[in-house]
C-alpha cells in the first residue's frame, strides 16, 4: 500500500461518521474523523428522539450525538475540523483537499457528508431566510411565541415539528401538496389530536413576500385558486438534498439526485471508498441505520486494508 | 473550564461592553433549548481562550435578553455577530465550525 497519512479518512461527522469512527478506533486503524462544522450533522437538530433503541425515555439529539461522540472518543477517534473541496482518488490512495489549501491522504474513505434541508425554490425564499423562513423548528421555534406559524411538508419531520410548534405557537398550520400525510401514523395521530394544529390540503407555497421581514404568502390550491395569507413564519420541512457537490459522482456512483449509489457492504465504485448514511441512494433515512451503515462501512474499510477484498 | 472564559452578557450591558467597546466582540446569541448553539459552545470556549486580549467573545441568552435579539432582527440561532468600532462586521447563523470562526475573527484581531 502507499505512504498516506492515514490508514481511514471519515468524511463527517454525522451518526453514520461517528459510528464508523467508533468501529475503526476499536479496530486500532489509523483513522481520522474530518468534519466542516461540529459533530453531529443534522440530528442536532432534532428535539427528540423516541426510535433509538436503547432510550426508552427517548433523548434529544444533541444528547444523542455527544453519546455517541464521546463513545468514539473513549477509543481514541482522531477528529478535525475542516472543509474539503476536492476529492482525488485512485486504488492505492485517496486524497482530500481542505478550503485551507492543506491535504490529506488516506487508503480507504468513508463519505458520511449527510445531505441538508431541501428548499422550494420560490420567489422570496432566500431573501427571507432567517428572517420569518425558517428549515429548523427546533433553532427557530421559540422566536415565534405566541404568532401563528406556517409548516410546508407531510412527511416526519413536518409532521412532528408541527406537534412541537405549538409548545410556542398560537396555532400551527401545516401546508401539503397532497390530501393525505407521508408521517408515520403515531406521528399523525399526535398531530391530528393537537387542537392547535390546523391542516390546508392540496396546496403549494407558490411565494413570500415582505418588506423587511416576512408578511405574508402566497398559496395555490391543486384546482387552480390562488390565495394571500398573512404569516410571519414560514417553516419549510420537505425533505434532503445530499451533500454532494464537491464529491466526484460520476467516478463513485451516484444517482440522478446526487446520492452515492454503493453495494450492501457500503462500498461505491472506487476499491477502498466506502459511503454511509443520508449521502446514500436509500429510501429510509433514520438515525438507527445511518449509524448501521457507519458501522458496515468501518468493517468494509477493514477488509479492503487487510486486502481481503 | 465551561464557563471560565466566556462572559455572558445581559441586555442591560450590551451597549456598554460592545458597541462602545475598544475592542472587537463576538456574540454568540443562544438558547439553552437549541441543539446546535449547545454543540458550538466548546468552539466558543475554545476561541475565547485563543483570542484573549485581542477580541471579546461573549454569548447573549436571547430567551433572558429578548431586546438587543429584537434590535438586529434575530429569528434564528445560533447567529454569531462580529462587531467592530459599534458596527457590525461580520455575522453567520448555524452549527459552524472553528476554521470558519477563526477565518471571521481573523478580520478583526
Amino acid at each position: 500500500m502507499a505512504n498516506t497519512d492515514y490508514q481511514l479518512i471519515i468524511l463527517g461527522g454525522g451518526p453514520a461518521g461517528l459510528t464508523a469512527g467508533l468501529y475503526a478506533a476499536r479496530d486500532r486503524l489509523n483513522a481520522l474523523l474530518v468534519e466542516k462544522g461540529v459533530v453531529g450533522g443534522q440530528v442536532l437538530v432534532t428535539d427528540w428522539i423516541d426510535n433509538y433503541p436503547g432510550f426508552p425515555d427517548g433523548l434529544s439529539g444533541f444528547d444523542l450525538v455527544e453519546k455517541m461522540s464521546a463513545q468514539a472518543k473513549r477509543f481514541g477517534l482522531e477528529t478535525k475540523n475542516g472543509n474539503v473541496v476536492k476529492l482525488e482518488l485512485s486504488q492505492t490512495q485517496k486524497k482530500l483537499i481542505l478550503e485551507s489549501g492543506e491535504e490529506l491522504t488516506s487508503q480507504a474513505l468513508i463519505i458520511c457528508t449527510g445531505a441538508r434541508p431541501n428548499k422550494l425554490g420560490i420567489p422570496g425564499e432566500d431573501k427571507f431566510t432567517g428572517k420569518g423562513v425558517s428549515y429548523c423548528a427546533t433553532c427557530d421555534g421559540p422566536f415565534y411565541r405566541d404568532e401563528e406559524i406556517f409548516i410546508v411538508g407531510g412527511g416526519d419531520t413536518a409532521v412532528q415539528e408541527a406537534d412541537f410548534l405549538t409548545k410556542f405557537a398560537s396555532k400551527v398550520t401545516v401546508i401539503h401538496r397532497r390530501d393525505t400525510l407521508r408521517a408515520t401514523k403515531v406521528l399523525q395521530e399526535k398531530a391530528f389530536a393537537n387542537e392547535r394544529v390546523d391542516f390546508i390540503w392540496d396546496a403549494n407555497v407558490i411565494a413570500i413576500e415582505g418588506d423587511r421581514e416576512v408578511e405574508r404568502i402566497r398559496l395555490r390550491h391543486n384546482n387552480g385558486e390562488e390565495k394571500e395569507i398573512a404569516a410571519r413564519g414560514i417553516f419549510i420541512l420537505i425533505g434532503t438534498i445530499p451533500n454532494s457537490e464537491f464529491l466526484p459522482l460520476q467516478l463513485l456512483g451516484g444517482d440522478d439526485r446526487g446520492f452515492i449509489i454503493t453495494d450492501d457492504e457500503m462500498r461505491t465504485k472506487v476499491p477502498g471508498v466506502m459511503a454511509a448514511g443520508d449521502i446514500r441512494s436509500k429510501t429510509v433515512r433514520q438515525v438507527i441505520n445511518g449509524a448501521g451503515e457507519g458501522a458496515v462501512a468501518a468493517i468494509a474499510a477493514e477488509h479492503f486494508l487487510s486486502g481481503l477484498d | 473550564m465551561a464557563g471560565e472564559n466566556v462572559k455572558h452578557l445581559t441586555d442591560a450591558e450590551f451597549e456598554e461592553y460592545v458597541l462602545k467597546s475598544d475592542l472587537p466582540s463576538l456574540v454568540d446569541f443562544w438558547a439553552p433549548w437549541c441543539g446546535p448553539c449547545k454543540a458550538i459552545g466548546p468552539v466558543i470556549e475554545e476561541l475565547a481562550g485563543d483570542y484573549s486580549g485581542k477580541v471579546q467573545i461573549v454569548k447573549m441568552n436571547v430567551d433572558d435578553n429578548p431586546t438587543t435579539p429584537g434590535k438586529y432582527s434575530i429569528r434564528a440561532i445560533p447567529t454569531l455577530i462580529l462587531f467592530k468600532g459599534g458596527e457590525i462586521v461580520d455575522q453567520v447563523t448555524g452549527a459552524v465550525g472553528k476554521t470558519q470562526l477563526v477565518t471571521m475573527l481573523n478580520k478583526v484581531a
